[in-house]
């Protein structure tokens, strides 16, 4: 990946994450930390690697994705946005009466978004489903999705995970979130699904350990994932959860609630303040 | 009605699936483990390369077929009515109900007749817990005609559908030229005193009972309701307005099905009695089937007892 491109990314990642705090900022409610631990590599994706086309939405040939955590809306909302499928003036009416962003993806009434989810280990196993079908049917695309690593506690994320090597899914590529904190505290102390590694490895999948905030680490470990020929990939991202706003970094406490006024000045400062470094670079 | 061709709802399941294989290309079926009992092993071996295993996974592989009908594609899922509406219910409202997906579950082994496998297989909670599903499409077919066409026009629909299919062989009791429409019901016999609704194997039931009620001198109604959610209000409030009063017969708890579904028509619109019966909020338990409905009241005896009960006869 070229200096530039990385400048880009970096660039729209920090818009998105402008996004997910007006987004969460307006509603009054929603999750933050883990939105802001994936926008990297939603940013990549969206703007990258995917193809999609945000003036055909449906268009049949398209690469699928599918938010496993779904409750992390308001950074596949903002990637959206400003990729161009609604406009960014939008997120302020995140969850409100009214508004078509419901607080967990909904396919049937949001441009862009592939599959509703949000009712955790349900996503990884319908981005299955979706790669099924591309091989059943001749198709060419890739099946994304990001899966939490709270939401790995989910039995059906492992159902999901033996079927997905089962019918060789080589076209199946599954992010799983690495920030080391759920609800109730550390991922590690509530009900520990490490190691998630050997986990996936011992399901037949291809793991491949990154940085999910290094824009060449994703696109390597993709690549990578492109070459397999019958197993599918779980790219283990270690992220920091919140990342982006200094306050919210690795804050539990950030994980599903709202900034206040003065917190959302605070962190839209910061993050313009980023943006502008970025872009003088 | 000894000479009268038996077959299993399950058994026609499988065999439409052929035949609906052999007109289209564009579905896949799937089963978690049970093809051979759900019948979809019949699907499986003239069709091997479109049908797909889930293995004992069957919440997992309601979230799949959701997968697949994300990408535009039709999709079969099945498995025991036990495990596809209950231990699956919530992959099933969330994953397919929500967003309003193209999945078919053929659910089987619904209700008593089950058998002697006992109360943990005997499902008689799976309407009430479907139809609570915004824009969930509920069957409930009585024999292998009425099967057979009900997989047909499954397929056709726009939206998910649950049909149930039972174990137990019982008699075929529409010819040929039987009409299925999804959210009709079927007025089999007319009569003036009472109504009987019937869906799924009670409604061969009620025909025995209505032959035995003539004897008795009892004009009785007998509509077949195959379709519980959309229910068909206008022969429900037809039959409460003519009849004055209304039996219903289901292989399913008294709590949330058919009779349920009847009784918030009637109420609304044209408040008369209604008798139900059905599996009266208890488990089942093992037994042959045949024995268990019996011993279950799901009768033409009791279904008899029951109307000349209710006009004080």
């Amino acid at each position: 990946m070229d200096n530039l491109t990385q400048k880009q990314l970096k660039i729209t990642a920090c818009k998105v994450r402008q996004g997910i705090i007006e987004a969460v900022h307006g509603a009054k409610s929603g999750h933050p930390g883990g939105s802001l631990s994936i926008a990297d590599v939603l940013t990549y994706l969206y703007f990258e690697k995917m193809n999609i086309d945000p003036t055909d939405t449906k268009k049949a040939d398209r690469d699928r994705f599918v938010l496993s955590k779904g409750h992390a809306a308001p950074a596949l909302y903002s990637v959206l946005a400003n990729r161009g499928y609604f406009a960014v003036e939008e997120l302020k009416n995140l969850r409100h009466i009214g508004s078509f962003l419901q607080g967990h993806p909904d396919m049937k009434n949001i441009p862009g978004v592939d599959m509703s989810s949000g009712s955790l280990g349900q996503g990884i196993s319908a981005a299955c489903g979706m790669a099924l079908s591309a091989k059943h049917f001749g198709d060419t695309f890739k099946v994304y999705t990001i899966v939490g690593d709270g939401e790995s506690e989910e039995g059906q994320v492992w159902e999901a995970a033996m079927f997905a090597a089962a019918k060789k899914l080589n076209n199946l590529i599954a992010f799983i979130d690495i920030n080391g904190l759920q609800i109730d505290g550390t991922v590690e102390e509530v009900n520990s699904p490490l190691p998630l590694d050997k986990k996936f490895e011992a399901f037949g999948w291809r793991v491949i350990v990154i940085d999910g905030h290094n824009f060449e680490q994703i696109e390597s470990a993709v690549k990578s994932a492109y070459e397999e020929t019958e197993r599918p990939t779980a790219i283990l991202m270690n992220t920091i959860k919140g990342k982006g706003v200094s306050f919210m970094e690795n804050q539990v406490g950030w994980h599903g609630s709202a900034p206040n006024d003065e917190q959302y000045e605070v962190a839209m400062e910061e993050l313009k303040n980023a943006l502008a470094e970025l872009e003088a670079e | 009605m000894a000479d009268v061709k038996k077959i299993a709802t399950r058994d026609s399941y499988g065999n439409a699936l052929v035949e609906l294989g052999n007109l289209h290309d564009d579905f896949v079926v799937l089963d978690a483990d049970l093809a051979a009992a759900t019948k979809t092993g019949i699907f499986k071996k003239a069709f091997p390369e479109r049908f797909y295993d889930c293995g004992i996974a069957e919440q997992n592989m309601m979230s799949i077929a959701a997968g697949i009908a994300a990408t535009g594609k039709k999709v079969f899922a099945s498995s025991f009515a036990m495990f596809a509406s209950g231990r699956a219910f919530e992959q099933v409202r969330n994953s397919i109900g929500y967003p309003h997906l193209n999945v078919v579950i053929g659910a089987t082994h619904a209700g008593i007749s089950v058998g002697e496998d006992g109360a943990t297989h005997q499902c008689c909670e799976d309407i009430a817990l479907m139809r609570t599903i915004p824009g969930m499409t509920v069957i409930n077919p009585a024999d292998d005609t009425e099967a057979r066409l009900a997989v047909f026009a499954a397929y056709e629909h726009n939206g998910p559908v649950y049909i149930r299919f039972g174990r137990l062989a019982v008699p075929v009791v529409f010819g040929d030229d039987y009409k299925f429409e999804i959210g009709k019901g079927v007025t089999l016999k007319d009569g003036d005193d009472i109504t009987v609704i019937a869906s799924g194997l009670m409604v061969g039931e009620s025909l025995k009972a209505y032959d035995m009620l003539q004897e008795k001198g009892v004009s009785a109604r007998i509509i077949n309701m195959p379709t519980i959610k959309p229910i068909d209000e206008e022969i429900i409030i037809k039959a409460a307005k003519e009849t004055g009063k209304i039996v219903t017969v289901e292989e399913h708890s008294v709590i949330g099905g058919l009779g349920s579904a009847v009784c918030d028509v009637v109420c609304a619109n044209c408040p008369v009695p209604v008798i139900k019966i059905g599996v009266n909020d208890t488990f089942g338990h093992s037994g042959p089937a045949v024995e268990l409905l019996k011993n279950f009241g799901l009768s033409a005896e009791n279904i008899v007892d029951t109307v000349l009960k209710a006009l004080n006869k």
